[in-house]
């Protein structure tokens, strides 16, 4: 090559090639999103937050929360679940030996025969008891319906499945673009040192719970590896009369010196709000599940 | 065109014109490249101690991990490359550095922005978006001084007295194109005032993040090492047209991986990037064989010299880059993901790729540009060692501790503190590296620092002696 044109040119097309696939394209798409519609309701998603709420991300952003904390939860499938809710007049033993003959001569079933004859297998009749667990709309609605028929209730659940959802109370289903709809900025983290954030508000929902972990997290969770954020709080001298409002209630030994009281700042305050806002708990178009509270 | 042909053409005047421009991009960077270390080390510390920054906001994990990373990338990579780039392109014009006083000035410029960008991070402005925390004042300062130095490298690139463009020339010049226009767009985007919505902002910023610490380090670092490895070695680059392959491929399929498989966007953003990651194993390994047959025989002691810098270097990158596309295999991401690992990787990339091969680079210049020997000749052995091992220790513990722990929290069996208490013993090992890399890269401070005071001391001596030498006799009047 004898010009500097043709490196130009190769930079220039193979550059503008992916600003065209990786930026501009998911601009044209994801960058003029509007609020989505919640499944099986009229609500739309996501919420925008209030106030305080909106400011603590600005806070999260300042103080480099998402250094060691992820908002973005993983799944790799979804599956139904049948779930026997009431054996009606049936004892379990029958209605186990009703059920493995039921899905070893229906033909739609028999595939599926050996997966439900284990799910059986030790059961002595406690409720609610998965009945199948896999991912046919069709078998779990034909095993439902056969089963009405003679007066047993189930319920069929679709669950999101992997080892996030799996985790206690991180979220019932993965993280989709449209719940990044109101940050800004977006602090999707990349480094799980500390536990995900995506549902934390629906994990620990009381605000002084959050202003605690804040100032002293080992307080609250014995093994954390979380820094204590003390900046965000002041020490400050008791004035005469009951406590503040405000103050901390801590374990003597995390409080302070005697005559002192913790008081959070306003940025923590903000913080905890926003921690507070992070719910990922509604079911969405692309993120299907059945809430659990919509089983009665 | 061989560059050891190089030698002949007055390479004195050429040297000496890129001597001030040179210092004060290398002497920065050095000083950034310690501070840098020395704030990671600091963030780190967190974890050994999580209270021990409770009261200081300053230093808290997240704004001093933040720094100390832009610190390496913006504070050490970009000024050191950018010098070295310079030299590159004035010794194969075999013409001196046009424009000489315009990358002084950008260079001053840019640390000045450096440094507004890291005081603005510890403060806590940053704009919460990875590899673009700088705010706004310090990324116009940053653009602004790169393009100036730009300006200069394409004049002297331009008054190349051989029209053939030799393959550095297409790294290097691609490097600079490249880092102007993902830079500028990137803060167009995220930094102007006017993000675009959700979670589109991540993949601008994934997008950017990609293109700098994958396709750009890689044009810069690769496009250093096939001037340096073939002149050092005395032997031409092998060859030419498969250069000419590895970076086309490099700047066609690298620039789309990015995104990574997890990511919460539609589907098709991580599948075309994991293809893209794919196919940009053909650069990394093209340029692999590249290095090896051109570095293969050749009769040159390397003894912990500027040669083993680079040739660690090269094989840095090839095993950085290895790692890194692998990441963008959606199997091994949901074991990697959100793990140490990347960590590991990302600074393998800055120090043990890029940061090789510049301080390897840098020792090579700086006695010819300055025209005298380095004070510490023998600090740069110990430089090497330091840095090479500091570094493996500092990576290697990162990447075999976010194995497990992405095992770990892989199973929802595992409680989740254990995962993070399975990393610690990893992160204890990998501190004790980072201070070996930072004791490393106080003897390349150190070299430049007496360098300078010598080189300003021979200044003044200069003009001492001009003003205080007696006048000529005509001039005494009797």
């Amino acid at each position: 090559m004898k010009n500097g044109f043709w490196v130009f040119l190769a930079a220039f097309v193979a550059l503008g090639a992916s600003w065209l696939g990786l930026v501009y394209g998911p601009l044209k798409q994801l960058g003029v999103a509007t609020e989505t519609k919640v499944l099986q309701s009229d609500a739309k998603w996501p919420q925008a937050r209030t106030g305080d709420a909106t400011l603590g991300l600005q806070v999260y952003r300042s103080a480099g929360c998402a250094a060691c904390h992820t908002e973005q939860i993983r799944q790799t499938g979804a599956a139904n679940v049948l779930t026997i809710t009431e054996t009606g007049s049936h004892q379990p033993a029958d209605l186990k030996g009703f059920i493995n003959s039921l899905s070893s001569s229906v033909p739609e079933l028999m595939n599926y025969s050996n997966a439900v004859a284990a799910n059986l297998a030790g059961w002595n009749g406690e409720l609610p008891k998965v009945l199948y667990r896999g991912a046919a709309d069709t078998v779990v609605a034909l095993l439902g319906d056969k089963l009405k028929a003679v007066g047993v209730k189930t319920e069929a659940r679709v669950v999101a499945t992997g080892a996030d959802i799996a985790r206690p109370g991180w979220g019932a289903r993965q993280s989709v673009a449209a719940d990044y709809l109101y940050d800004a900025p977006v602090q999707l983290g990349s480094l799980r040192a500390g536990p995900d954030l995506s549902n934390i508000g629906v994990r620990s929902p009381d605000l002084n719970w959050q202003l605690q972990h804040l100032y002293a997290p080992r307080s609250l969770v014995k093994n954390s590896t979380m820094p204590a954020f003390r900046f965000l709080f002041s020490v400050r001298k008791k004035a005469d009369g009951p406590d503040a409002a405000d103050a901390l209630v801590l374990p003597k030994e995390f409080a302070p010196a005697t005559g002192q009281e913790v008081v959070p700042t306003t940025e923590a305050r903000q913080l905890a709000a926003y921690l507070v806002s992070l719910k990922a708990g509604v079911p969405l178009y692309e993120a299907p599940f059945t809430p659990i509270t919509a089983a009665k | 065109m061989n560059p050891t042909e190089n030698n002949t053409f007055c390479p004195n005047e050429i040297d000496a014109s890129c001597r001030v421009p040179l210092l004060a991009l290398f002497g920065g960077a050095a000083l950034w490249l310690v501070l840098g270390l020395a704030l990671g080390i600091a963030a780190m510390l967190s974890f050994h101690q999580p209270d021990l920054f409770a009261g200081c906001p300053f230093l808290s994990y997240g704004r001093a991990q933040a720094a100390a990373n832009d610190l390496l990338f913006y504070g050490f990579v970009i000024p050191a490359a950018l010098g070295v780039m310079l030299w590159i392109f004035a010794r194969l014009s075999r013409s001196p550095l046009a424009l000489p006083l315009v990358p002084v000035a950008a260079a001053n410029l840019w640390h000045v922005g450096v440094l507004v960008g890291t005081v603005s991070i510890l403060l806590g402005f940053s704009t919460g978006h990875p590899w673009l925390e700088y705010p706004r004042a310090a990324a116009v300062l940053l653009f602004a001084a790169f393009m100036l130095v730009a300006v200069s490298a394409v004049a002297t690139m331009g008054f190349r007295l051989n029209r053939e463009l030799y393959p550095s020339h297409w790294f290097l010049f691609a490097a600079l194109l490249w880092f102007v226009w993902s830079y500028a767009t990137a803060n167009l985007f995220l930094v102007s005032g006017h993000p675009p919505r959700g979670v589109a902002q991540a993949v601008v910023g994934w997008w950017l993040a990609n293109n700098l610490i994958f396709v750009w380090l890689a044009l810069a670092g690769v496009g250093i090492a096939f001037y340096f490895l073939p002149k050092i070695a005395g032997k031409p680059l092998a060859s030419s047209g498969y250069a000419l392959f590895a970076f086309l491929t490099l700047v066609f399929f690298g620039a789309w991986a990015g995104i990574p498989p997890g990511a919460p966007v539609p589907a098709w953003l991580p599948t075309v990037s994991a293809f893209g990651a794919l196919l940009s194993l053909i650069p990394v390994i093209a340029i692999g064989i590249i290095a090896k047959k051109t570095v293969c025989g050749a009769k040159v002691p390397c003894r912990g010299g500027p040669f083993c810098f680079i040739k660690f270097g090269v094989l840095g990158f090839v095993v950085s880059s290895l790692l890194y596309l692998g990441e963008f295999c959606p199997r091994a991401s949901r074991v990697l993901e959100f793990t140490w690992f990347q960590t590991g990787v990302t600074q393998w990339q800055l120090l043990g790729f890029a940061g090789m091969i510049l301080c390897g680079a840098i020792y090579e210049i700086l006695p010819r540009v300055m025209d005298r020997e380095l004070p510490f000749a023998w600090l740069v052995k110990l430089n090497f060692f330091l840095f090479a091992g500091g570094t493996l220790l500092f990576v290697v513990p990162l990447l075999l501790g976010g194995v497990e722990q992405g095992l770990k929290l892989r199973d929802a069996a595992v409680p989740f503190a254990d995962t993070g208490a399975a990393a610690l013993k990893f992160l204890r090992v990998s501190t004790t590296g980072q201070l070996l890399a930072l004791l490393g890269s106080l003897c390349l401070l150190l070299n430049i620092l007496v360098m300078t005071i010598q080189w300003k001391l021979g200044l003044v001596k200069c003009v001492v002696t001009a003003v205080t030498a007696p006048l000529n006799a005509p001039e005494v009047k009797s």
